[in-house]
C-alpha cells in the first residue's frame, strides 16, 4: 500500500529513515498495542519518557516529547477511538542518543489535520480545547499523519 | 465546598487568593475535572475577585490543563475578578507562549511580583 503522508509545519531536520546506519543505532525499541483507556495510556507514555531519561536525553528535550506523546496518546484513545476499550492503540517507539521516533495509531475513521482550527487565532484563543496537535508540531522536529487521519508519525531530532 | 485535593489555597494581603497546585504534573482526566471544579468553586462559592495561580510545584501540563486555564480565566473576568500567574518554569512557559496563551494571561516571574501587580 503506498503510504501517503500529510506533511504538518516545517521540517526542522531532515531525516531518511531508510538509512541503515542510523537504524543500527537505536538503543531502545519498543511497541506497546493497549485497549482505549486513559490509564494504559499512561503506562505507555511513562514508560517511553522513562526510557528517554535513561538515554540520558536533557531535561527540556525530555518535556517536549513528553508533551507531544501525552497529546497523541490521548488523541488516539479519546477522538480516535472514542474511549472504547474494544479497539486498540499501537505504538511504536525507537530511542537513540540523538532521535526519537514515534507512530501513534488508532482503529477511528480518522481526522484531516489541516481543518483543525487554528487555536492561535483571536476568535479561538479563548476556546478550551484544540491546542493538542500545535503542541506536537512545536515540540517535536516532524509530525506527519497518514492519508487517512489514524496514524500520525512524530519524531524529535537533537541538534 | 469540601476540602481542595488538588490545590491550597492561601488569603495574602487581606483579599487575594493565592493557589498552589497539589500536583507536579497536571495530565490525569480525574486531575484535570477535580481541578477545573476546585479553582471554579473560588470565584463561583468563595467569591474571591483577586486570584493568583502559583505554578511553582507545577513541572508538566497538557492541553486539557490549559483548557481549564482559559475556563477560569473567563469565569474569573465575567465575575469582574482579576486572575494572575507566577512562577512557571520555562518549559510551561513555551506552551503558553506557543499557543499565545500568553498574551491573554497575566503572568509574573514570582509571587511578589504578582502581588505587587494587584496592589497597582
Amino acid at each position: 500500500m503506498i503510504d501517503s503522508r500529510v506533511v504538518l509545519g516545517v521540517e526542522r531536520a531532515t531525516v531518511s529513515t531508510g538509512d541503515a546506519a542510523m537504524q543500527a543505532s537505536w538503543t531502545w525499541v519498543n511497541n506497546y498495542d493497549i485497549p482505549s483507556r486513559l490509564d494504559d495510556g499512561q503506562r505507555v507514555v511513562q514508560e517511553i519518557i522513562h526510557a528517554l531519561r535513561h538515554q540520558e536525553w536533557k531535561q527540556d528535550d525530555v518535556f517536549a516529547v513528553h508533551l507531544a506523546l501525552e497529546e497523541a496518546v490521548v488523541n488516539a484513545i479519546r477522538h480516535g477511538n472514542g474511549l472504547d476499550p474494544t479497539k486498540r492503540v499501537r505504538v511504536e517507539t525507537k530511542i537513540s542518543a540523538q532521535r526519537c521516533w514515534i507512530q501513534v495509531e488508532d482503529e477511528g475513521s480518522g481526522f484531516d489535520p489541516q481543518h483543525v482550527p487554528d487555536c492561535t487565532a483571536n476568535e479561538n484563543l479563548e476556546k478550551p480545547g484544540g491546542r493538542g496537535l500545535m503542541l506536537m508540531q512545536n515540540f517535536m522536529s516532524s509530525v506527519e499523519y497518514n492519508e487517512a487521519g489514524n496514524r500520525v508519525v512524530m519524531e524529535k531530532v537533537l541538534d | 465546598m469540601a476540602d481542595p485535593q488538588r490545590i491550597t489555597c492561601d488569603i495574602f494581603d487581606d483579599d487575594v487568593a493565592v493557589v498552589q497546585f497539589k500536583d507536579r504534573k497536571i495530565l490525569d482526566e480525574g486531575v484535570i475535572q477535580d481541578l477545573g471544579r476546585e479553582l471554579f468553586g473560588l470565584v463561583e462559592e468563595a467569591k474571591h475577585k483577586k486570584i493568583l495561580l502559583d505554578f511553582t510545584n507545577v513541572e508538566f501540563l497538557s492541553s486539557a490543563a490549559l483548557g481549564k486555564l482559559i475556563s477560569m480565566h473567563k469565569k474569573v473576568e465575567q465575575a469582574e475578578g482579576k486572575l494572575e500567574m507566577c512562577s512557571i518554569r520555562p518549559e510551561i512557559y513555551d506552551v503558553f507562549k506557543i499557543t499565545r496563551l500568553n498574551e491573554k494571561f497575566d503572568i509574573y516571574d514570582d509571587r511578589d511580583a504578582a502581588l505587587g501587580a494587584f496592589r497597582a
